[in-house]
């Protein structure tokens, strides 16, 4: 047995006792937490695999960004523990079918992928997979993702930006009386505009402008 | 049982060497930049410092780090203890971990790996774990504001730095720290990329909780921010963290703009002075200014700050990238553009 198997071993079952852990926990922030150590599971089993780019881009993205808003959205939320379980037996039928329909869905795709030379491609195109000796993990995939796939790789671009879009004008209300800081304007504001030297009287008389 | 002596047994000798090296110099660093750090304030305000213990006061640091170690740890009560605990921890360690990468020297690096830039930008984001941790198992008001405000302010950062990174990238054609520093052989990035280099430095004091940014620990208002509750060596670990987080940052900023190890002139009187030494200064040349900029300016407004790293810096880093990207296109200097 080497260092790769005995690595890939605590990986995987690391990643699947956190992942029990996820749906099970009671407090909800721990739920995210074990969340965040099932990504650094799969992070380490990409490494093993030879996708070191794959296991630090899943780091930076996951857990790096998505994991902590979730988690300052989850931290925020004032969660009564008691009326999430009481829900559990009401939606567990309608949960476990859309489990059932996920795992159909997931051995169909992957039973229907055609093996074209012994190695499993996608769309009918084979990629040969470059010599990680040669080419770096970066390297390969900018080549297929900058030439065969470029249209796509557009347009997943352009979904994320409707997605954002539409985050934006969710949450974006016109709230009349709001007062905002325009700094370029605080900044040109010179002495003379706002200051005035008034030219007192003698002490007892009182100050009279204009 | 040889076999399993050469293979495993040596290797992990020497990696473990190699580890204590790196952290024991390393922590030496960050004793000697708080004492650095209050020499220059007291300087910059016209006291003397730090000057009872040892001679000059050199002394002192180790002085303050006994103190936190003989103190007495505090867990509160109502505070979720596992993850109390663990959250010093963490956030030191990443700490640590991060030097992992870092090159010293041509060829002078631990782990010499292909996505090495990616390792530093993982870890540094992984950072606003142990601060969130900390603030919600403290359980207490002011940790828990200290810690949003951080969790949004490292977030903002992240994405100008992570642009600026993709601009030097451009230049340099590979991911690998030491490839970074051996393409500017020719010319630091530091000239013709300025700009990135100021919006890189000031982001890095977001990034590290430095004035005017500090506002997770803003005393005026969160008595200390995300470690309130922590005493003793929790606190100490917060501590040495920020501090090596600084010195990670400043490194940083040297491989990426002013040429990691190289000398500033290729020519005899400089290239006879060693890398690491190089490395050294430019590294104390960039925490000076750290300390210097937390002498001088006063605390941002929070939504000074998100506005900062949103609209102006976000946009303005974008536009280099895509300038970067097509000056590099159009005159034919894109690295592997033959």
């Amino acid at each position: 047995m080497t260092i790769q198997e005995i690595a890939f071993y605590i990986f995987s079952s690391v990643a699947i006792i956190a992942s029990l852990m996820v749906v099970s926990a009671r407090n909800p922030v721990h739920s995210v937490l074990f969340l965040i150590v099932v990504f650094f599971n799969a992070a380490g089993l990409f490494l093993l695999a030879g996708a070191e780019f794959l296991a630090l881009i899943l780091l930076i993205v996951y857990v790096g960004a998505v994991a902590v808003l979730f988690l300052f959205v989850v931290m925020m939320m004032d969660i009564n523990f008691a009326t999430i379980r009481q829900g559990f037996v009401r939606y567990f039928p309608f949960a476990g079918l859309v489990g059932l329909i996920l795992l159909a869905e997931i051995i169909f795709a992957i039973t229907s992928i055609p093996d074209v030379g012994g190695r499993a491609t996608l769309g009918g195109v084979a990629h040969p997979i470059p010599d990680p000796q040669q080419v770096s993990n970066a390297h390969a995939l900018g080549r297929i993702l900058y030439t065969d796939y470029f249209y796509v790789f557009q347009l997943a671009g352009i979904v994320l930006l409707v997605a954002m879009i539409g985050a934006i004008v969710l949450t974006l209300r016109e709230r009349p009386g709001s007062k905002h800081q325009n700094i370029g304007r605080q900044s040109y504001r010179s002495s003379s505009d706002t200051l005035q030297l008034i030219q007192d009287k003698p002490s007892g008389q009182g100050v009279h402008n204009g | 049982m040889a076999e399993f002596l050469s293979e495993y047994l040596w290797p992990l000798v020497l990696l473990i060497l190699q580890v204590v090296a790196i952290i024991v110099a390393l922590l030496i660093a960050v004793a000697y930049l708080t004492y650095a750090e209050r020499k220059v304030l007291a300087a910059i305000q016209l006291r003397r410092g730090p000057n009872v213990v040892g001679p000059f006061g050199l002394l002192q640091p180790f002085a303050d780090g006994l103190k936190l170690l003989t103190k007495e740890t505090i867990i509160p009560t109502v505070a979720n203890k596992v993850i109390f605990i663990t959250a010093p921890i963490l956030t030191f360690g990443l700490s640590l971990a991060a030097w992992a990468v870092i090159p010293v020297n041509d060829g002078w690096v631990m782990a010499d790996i292909n996505v090495g830039i990616l390792y530093l930008f993982a870890i540094s984001s992984l950072g606003v774990y142990g601060i969130i941790m900390a603030g919600w198992a403290s359980n207490s008001k002011y940790p828990f504001l200290g810690a949003l405000r951080s969790a949004a302010q490292m977030v903002s950062y992240e994405v100008s730095i992570g642009l600026v990174l993709i601009t030097v990238l451009l230049c340099v054609g590979s991911l690998n720290l030491s490839d970074i520093v051996r393409a500017q052989q020719g010319l630091w990035f530091v000239l013709p990329l300025f700009p990135m280099f100021v919006v890189f430095f000031i982001s890095a004091l977001a990034e590290t909780n430095r004035t005017p940014f500090d506002l997770p620990e803003a005393e005026a208002e969160l008595v200390a921010g995300f470690f309130s509750e922590y005493s003793s060596m929790s606190f100490a670990m917060f501590y040495l963290a920020e501090y090596a987080n600084m010195i990670l940052m400043s490194t940083l900023m040297s491989i990426l703009f002013l040429g990691g190890w190289l000398p500033p002139l290729n020519i005899a009187p400089f290239t006879d002075i060693p890398g690491p030494i190089w490395l050294g200064l430019k590294v104390a040349c960039i925490l000076f200014c750290f300390i210097w900029i937390r002498a001088t300016f006063p605390r941002y407004r929070y939504d000074q700050l998100m506005r900062l790293g949103w609209k102006v810096f976000l946009p303005f880093s974008l536009f280099w990238v895509v300038l970067t990207a097509g000056v590099l296109l159009y005159a034919g200097w894109l690295p592997g553009q033959s």
